[in-house]
């Protein structure tokens, strides 16, 4: 906790490294995931009810883009977060998988809302039970809707898995056959 | 699945134009309503086909259209929708009546608490229940305050399609209190599942009122600046003038409600019609356009904000002492405190919460001014603890036909525009 | 004007025997006719004296107890300026599911129709386009019908024994 002498900005911790005299030498990784982590853009995959909470959390009140989500991105290959939120039928199923092709890695998968995670409420012949049937989910953020609060902690879990990530995780064999498990090329 | 992959939002070949077109093409086709749009496709003449949706920045929710294009003029479009079909209908055939109401906020998401209220009022018409005159203020108060949020979601993000941003971020701030008076209502900001069948579940308490009484006292300044911004904006004007109108016969013969259709001449109202829930006690008007374009129908949502605002004010200067809910112990709740000390409490308690409480045979349609128009519930029961049939009139799904004819002509742009100024929202379109 | 003037009316232009089924709930007149004289009842709702010009909702309904009579479908008009309603009911056989389309009379028939072919299987010849609205293309039933179960029988990941079912 900050002691009230200290300044009120508090600057990021630089990770380990060897500090010199003008110089600063630390992992490659490590400088890259503090920099991914630090400017996820999110596509917002926005379809019903969620969608309007983080209308709210992109307005002033919780305002998003100061964890670097600046500018959300309805390209898929200039987006680095897919954020699906609401709920998800079998007709639409199709569009997020390839909207989840399209983007360039590294890519991650936030999926906002119970409709999202597992069907929420709609347990009917036409929506689909989450949509980690079909794609790879890296943050599930509960609830209905979930508050804005919950849509940013689930973004710092985001940042959080971005920053710790391998630059090598993409291409391991382990990736290779998660995605292979949900037919994605 | 897979096989769906190159469906809907596959990209189809574009064409280059051969030669510049040798006269105009129709714009409608003589076939009369109802009939696709025939498209002169001559030698020679030749039309791009553009796919707006499911997923595009500018729509407020997945809904497609397949457009075909001269250049940048529109000749025809189809819409596809369904993309979020979460057959309400059937799930309501299994669900007792108080579990309906979470599935009616999810219809017009952006104001819950009408169709809450719509879902409630259609249940005690059926049930014979008298709603005392407290609730039905309290009631008013959040079905005002529930359309003035939907319609400045939906003028701000017309504005936003038009490229002005700011105006929505003055206007979430303000959205932002609205969701904490609806906390201090129901405990839900969005999708607010507020009151029960008989009343309210609990009263207004100070706090609510007191952020209630801030709020009406700050929020129209916001609204002063947020028109200062748009109602006589150049710019605004010319993008929003002329576009995507729509006559009132035309648009009272695809059954449009709301103010799509205020703005198109046709001063109907449900709550003037119909009144409902004491709105005969309270002085407003009814705002109504003319030509039923885009820009009527901002301005009929703007003035209608102002008059929401008178309601809730004369709403809330004469709240009327009282209980909150209506003497139905079959149907409502009884207090905690009762059901640990009192064994009819209990028996009731324990029968609502189960489910087990049977409805009278009958059949009954009720309709609310919702913020997109009529919104309709037909409901038949047949005596069990669950409807037999409900259906939804959702206004949305019916006036969404008549976009096709409204962009034919206009370009890409105005096309945006009329989608956005018509408010539609995937949750009430595909239900 | 009055239930009792519409009815009258009606019974006037159509007879006596056109309108089965005739009961006034909450203060809505309701009546059940023949689809064969659908098209004739409602032009003359329509475009005649009673002035029923705005076709408010349809649905599809399914009683499966009926014999010859499982498939219905539910019409809501509306007059406008003297604020009257009229409810008005058809119903045929689930092997016969054909019903003459409202399109010509009123523009927003159009979907309202394809909804009810989606979730019922109703088909109105004379539609322009009547295709599946809602559902997936693709579907081969007709999910309102009572006989559907309301889940989705192919899913694997609900145990429905966690659920009480």
């Amino acid at each position: 906790m900050a002691e009230t002498t200290a300044s009120p900005i508090t600057m990021v911790d630089a990770p380990d490294g060897l500090e010199g005299q003008g110089f600063f030498a630390t992992s490659l990784e490590k400088v890259i995931g503090l920099a991914r982590s630090y400017s996820l853009w999110p596509l917002p995959f926005a379809t019903s009810c969620c969608g309007i909470e983080f209308m709210a959390t992109m307005g002033s009140h919780y305002d998003i883009s100061r964890f670097g989500s600046e500018r959300p991105s309805f390209s898929p290959r200039q987006a680095d977060l897919l954020m699906v939120m609401g709920t998800i039928a079998k007709k639409m199923a199709p569009i997020v998988k390839q909207v989840y092709e399209q983007m360039a890695e590294p890519r991650w998968v936030l999926s906002m809302g119970a409709c999202a995670c597992s069907g929420g409420i709609f347990d009917s012949y036409s929506v689909l039970q989450g949509i980690d049937r079909i794609i790879p989910v890296d943050v599930y953020v509960p609830g209905c809707p979930p508050r804005p609060e919950q849509v940013l902690d689930g973004l710092m879990q985001v940042q959080e898995l971005a920053r710790n990530e391998s630059l090598r995780r993409r291409n391991s064999p382990e990736y290779q056959a998660l995605l292979a498990s949900y037919n994605i090329k | 699945m897979d096989h769906l992959i190159s469906g809907p939002s596959g990209p189809e070949h574009t064409e280059r134009r051969a030669q510049p077109a040798q006269e105009p093409l129709p714009l409608f086709s003589a076939a009369g309503p109802g009939a696709p749009l025939q498209i002169r496709d001559e030698l020679n003449n030749e039309l791009t086909t553009l796919n707006l949706g499911p997923t595009h920045p500018a729509t407020h929710g997945i809904f497609q259209n397949i457009l075909k294009m001269d250049g940048e003029r529109i000749i025809s479009g189809v819409p596809t929708i369904g993309y979020i079909h979460r057959a309400f209908e059937k799930i309501a055939e299994h669900r007792p009546f108080y579990q309906i109401t979470p599935l009616t906020d999810r219809m017009n998401y952006c104001s819950s608490p009408i169709n809450n209220m719509g879902w409630h009022m259609t249940v005690e018409k059926l049930l014979g229940i008298t709603v005392p005159k407290r609730a039905e203020y309290i009631r008013v108060i959040a079905m005002e305050l529930a359309r003035i949020c939907d319609h400045l979601i939906c003028n701000s993000i017309l504005g936003v399609d038009t490229g002005a941003f700011t105006g929505f971020l003055y206007v979430f701030q303000e959205r932002e209190k609205v969701y904490e008076i609806f906390e201090e209502i129901c405990g839900s900001r969005l999708t607010t599942n507020m009151g029960r069948i008989g009343g309210m579940e609990r009263d207004l308490n100070a706090t609510a009122i007191d952020k209630l009484r801030t709020w009406l006292r700050e929020f129209p300044v916001v609204m002063r600046e947020f028109e200062t911004m748009f109602n006589r904006n150049r710019i605004f004007m010319d993008r929003t003038e002329g576009v995507g109108p729509i006559s009132a016969e035309r648009a009272l013969n695809y059954g449009f409600t709301g103010p799509n259709l205020r703005a198109a001449g046709v001063d109907y109202d449900c709550r003037v019609m119909n009144p409902y829930s004491s709105y005969g006690d309270f002085e407003f008007d009814v705002p109504v356009g003319t030509t039923g374009d885009t820009y009527d129908r901002f301005m009929v949502r703007q003035e209608e904000i102002w008059q929401s605002l008178r309601i809730i004010t004369q709403a809330l200067e004469n709240l009327p002492e009282g209980p909150f809910h209506a003497d139905a112990p079959h149907y409502y709740l009884p207090p905690k405190q009762a059901v640990y000390r009192n064994m009819e409490a209990l028996i009731y308690h324990f029968k609502i919460i189960m489910g087990e409480i049977e409805a009278p045979v009958g059949e009954v349609y009720h309709s609310v001014e919702g913020g997109n128009g009529e919104l309709g519930f037909y409901l038949i029961s047949d005596g069990g603890r669950t409807p037999y049939r409900l259906h939804f009139r959702r206004p949305c799904f019916i006036y969404y036909q008549a976009y096709s004819e409204m962009v034919v002509g206009q370009s890409l742009s105005d096309a945006i525009v009329t989608l956005s100024s018509l408010n539609v929202i995937a949750g009430e379109l595909d239900g | 004007m009055t239930n009792d003037h519409i009815l009258s009316t009606l019974r006037a232009r159509f007879g006596e025997a056109t309108f089965t089924d005739v009961e006034e709930q909450f203060g809505l007149l309701s009546v059940t006719i023949e689809r064969e004289q659908l098209i004739e009842v409602m032009h003359f709702l329509k475009e005649g004296e009673l002035g029923f010009t705005f076709l408010t909702t349809m649905c599809g309904i399914n009683y499966p107890n009926n014999l010859n009579r499982e498939l219905g479908m539910i019409y809501h008009l509306h007059n406008l300026p003297t604020n009257t309603r009229l409810r008005v009911k058809t119903f045929f056989p689930v092997l016969d599911p054909v019903v003459p389309t409202l399109t010509p009379l009123w523009a927003t028939a159009n979907w309202m129709e394809r909804e009810a072919y989606d979730f019922f299987g109703i088909t109105f010849p004379g539609h322009p386009n009547l295709i599946r609205i809602l559902n997936v293309e693709d579907m081969d039933y007709f999910p309102m019908r009572r006989q559907y179960p309301l889940e989705d029988q192919t899913r694997e990941d609900k145990t429905d024994s966690f659920f009480g079912r």
